[in-house]
């Protein structure tokens, strides 16, 4: 691999910041112990206090409780534990539905198909053109039965920024749950527990320059949830499992170096590349909403070539980026997230996104909007679409 | 750098050779759908002499084994007869490659089709096929076998996609094991329609979806 590489896949994972790496170091060689109560040694005592330092700072960024903060490995535990564990705790009592959006990522989407499985019933709500959620279709697929509802804050593809606040306000007042998934916006547009009335927050720390594996779940306090990995009493027995201390403490380390700054500055390199995009090239369709957005996701169509070439193309000049184009995999079929938001195949096939970080450069972003302007010309010479199309 | 495909699959992605559109082609084959990811047009210019192939051209929207196999199979059908043309096979184009991953079969198969469909086009146009054959639900099949299935990667007979084929005086009826509100059903439909109705002797197609 060339260290010159440009990666602009950001949303896939993210490159380890030194200062996360140095601040998990001494919990891998010198705090190594199991943490323990504070009638045990030294060295586990000072783990366990590594591990609750953690927490709280997890918790401050969400305005929630460390008693609320339940780590673990990530994103998929995170949407499992959430569904799961309240779909059973809730099945006797309440009722066995649950409503989803039809463009959550796969750890939701997935759960909830496996729950339809067992029993459950699972409606999927629409979005728009925009990929915003249909709240009417919300509104109205709650029922008695329904226990839970799962939204995403923001989309992991086109990176469309839910209303969570009209979501929770819908749910607060129907008498049901809500979960969100919020892996792809978390300290990226903040979101506030005291303000918001969400029970779940699904939260990842490898989107944010931290350790990969690592993740938790806000449970607000007083919410119903099955413990659905048996083992040990961990996690004030909600999580069984050893504690992953030095991944705690590399998650809470990304949490405070996310600044509104640098948000701010990823919200620039995001809109630049749209602009250039959309001045520059022929053709092209934004994918997700202009202004309900995070900061970090550009995604679009180029319309007439297929994004496998596209991103091969870019491979080969250094930069790294991710494509709708169904050729990347061995099923043909489109995004989910595309249909969902009415495209076609084609749409799907021709699409990039970019997705920033840290480490990325606004001379990043004029490099592959350069270098897209090329091969896209290029590869729409030899497009047997192209010509039919735009004449 | 590391790359799924061969320095050749990559040498001829980068600068594929005979592209472009060909002005009153002779010839002119079409496969694949935009639906499916990948679609190839060749076109050809035969000596009507001694049908021998003096200029071929391609387009492709496709992933890089697509184009790279429309690009070998241009180079190696330029200066063949039309007879000898037809028997390139996709073996014999991915060998010249050095290869393709496995699942980027599909992709390359459908360049060879373009070939073929291409002669075939030639062939219909010049008179060149002996006697007119009668479409019978073997033809069907057999045209059905360049209709790609989608969730396979592979041709919707092959796939067993196909339930039942009827051809009764020039009427055409395909049933297909998908239900109509598939996010596929229209495409798939589509790319039937325009395999079967150029049949000289058919009439009416009609593709009949699970509900």
């Amino acid at each position: 691999m060339l260290d010159k590489t440009v990666y602009l896949d950001n949303a896939a994972s993210t490159r380890l910041d030194e200062r996360v790496l140095d601040a998990m170091k001494p919990y891998y060689f010198d705090t190594y112990a199991v943490a323990t109560s504070e009638f045990g040694y030294s060295m586990g005592i000072e783990a366990k206090e590594g591990l609750e330092s953690a927490r709280a700072t997890i918790a401050a960024s969400l305005g929630a409780s460390p008693e609320e903060i339940v780590l673990n490995s990530g994103e998929t535990e995170s949407s499992n534990m959430a569904i799961k564990g309240v779909a059973s705790a809730l099945a006797k009592k309440k009722g066995n539905h649950i409503v989803v959006s039809k463009i959550e990522d796969f750890p939701v989407l997935n759960t909830a198909r496996a729950l339809e499985k067992q029993g459950y019933k699972a409606d999927y709500i629409s979005v728009d053109p925009e990929g915003v959620l249909n709240l009417e279709e919300l509104e109205s697929a709650i029922n008695e039965n329904t226990t839970l509802v799962s939204i995403q804050h923001a989309n992991q593809e086109i990176g469309t920024l839910q209303d969570l606040k009209a979501i929770a306000e819908i749910c607060k007042e129907k008498d049901v749950l809500l979960h969100t998934d919020a892996t792809h916006s978390f300290t990226r547009v903040p979101i506030d527990v005291s303000k918001i009335p969400v029970d779940l927050i699904t939260m990842s720390a490898h989107t944010i320059h931290g350790p990969r594996g690592v993740g938790a779940l806000y449970i607000r306090e007083g919410t119903p949830i099955t413990k659905w990995m048996d083992g040990g009493f961990q996690e004030s027995n909600r999580r069984a499992g050893l504690e992953n201390i030095p991944g705690a403490v590399g998650f809470a380390k990304a949490v405070e170096l996310v600044t509104p700054e640098e948000n701010k500055f990823l919200a620039s390199l995001r809109d630049h590349t749209i602009k250039r995009a959309e001045e520059e090239v022929p053709h092209v369709t934004l994918n997700g909403s202009r202004h309900q957005r995070i900061p970090q996701n550009a995604n679009i169509t180029f319309h007439y070539v297929e994004g496998e070439s596209m991103t091969l193309h870019l491979d080969m000049r250094g930069f790294a980026v991710s494509t709708g184009s169904a050729c990347f995999s061995r099923s043909l079929e489109a995004s989910h997230v595309i249909m969902g938001i009415g495209g076609n195949h084609e749409r799907a096939h021709g699409s990039l996104r970019f997705s920033f970080g840290r480490y990325n450069t606004m001379d990043d972003v004029d490099g592959i909007i350069d270098a897209v302007k090329e091969i896209v010309a290029q590869l729409r010479v030899i497009s047997p679409l192209y010509e039919k199309k735009s004449n | 750098m590391k790359f799924p495909y061969s320095e050749k699959v990559l040498e001829h992605f980068k600068n594929p050779r005979n592209v472009g559109k060909m002005e009153n082609p002779d010839g002119k084959g079409l496969e694949g759908s935009p639906a499916c990811g990948d679609m190839v047009a060749v076109y050809l210019q035969v000596n009507p002499e001694t049908k021998i192939i003096d200029d071929v051209k391609f387009e492709s929207y496709g992933c890089a084994s697509n184009i790279a196999t429309a690009s070998i199979i241009t180079e190696l059908a330029k200066g063949k007869t039309i007879e000898e043309a037809k028997k390139i096979s996709w073996k014999e184009a991915t060998e010249e490659l050095g290869g393709l991953p496995p699942v980027k079969a599909h992709c390359s198969v459908l360049a060879v089709e373009g070939l073929r469909s291409a002669i075939r086009d030639y062939e219909e146009k010049h008179g060149l096929v002996s006697a007119k054959e009668p479409t019978t639900e073997a033809v069907v099949r057999s045209r059905l076998k360049h209709v790609m299935n989608p969730m396979a990667g592979l041709d919707i007979v092959r796939t067993e996609l196909v339930t039942k084929v009827d051809v009764k005086e020039g009427s055409v009826r395909i049933l297909l094991d998908l239900p109509s509100n598939h996010q596929f059903a229209a495409a798939i439909r589509e790319d039937i329609m325009e395999k079967i109705e150029s049949l000289w002797d058919v009439n009416e197609v009609k593709v009949v979806f699970t509900e």
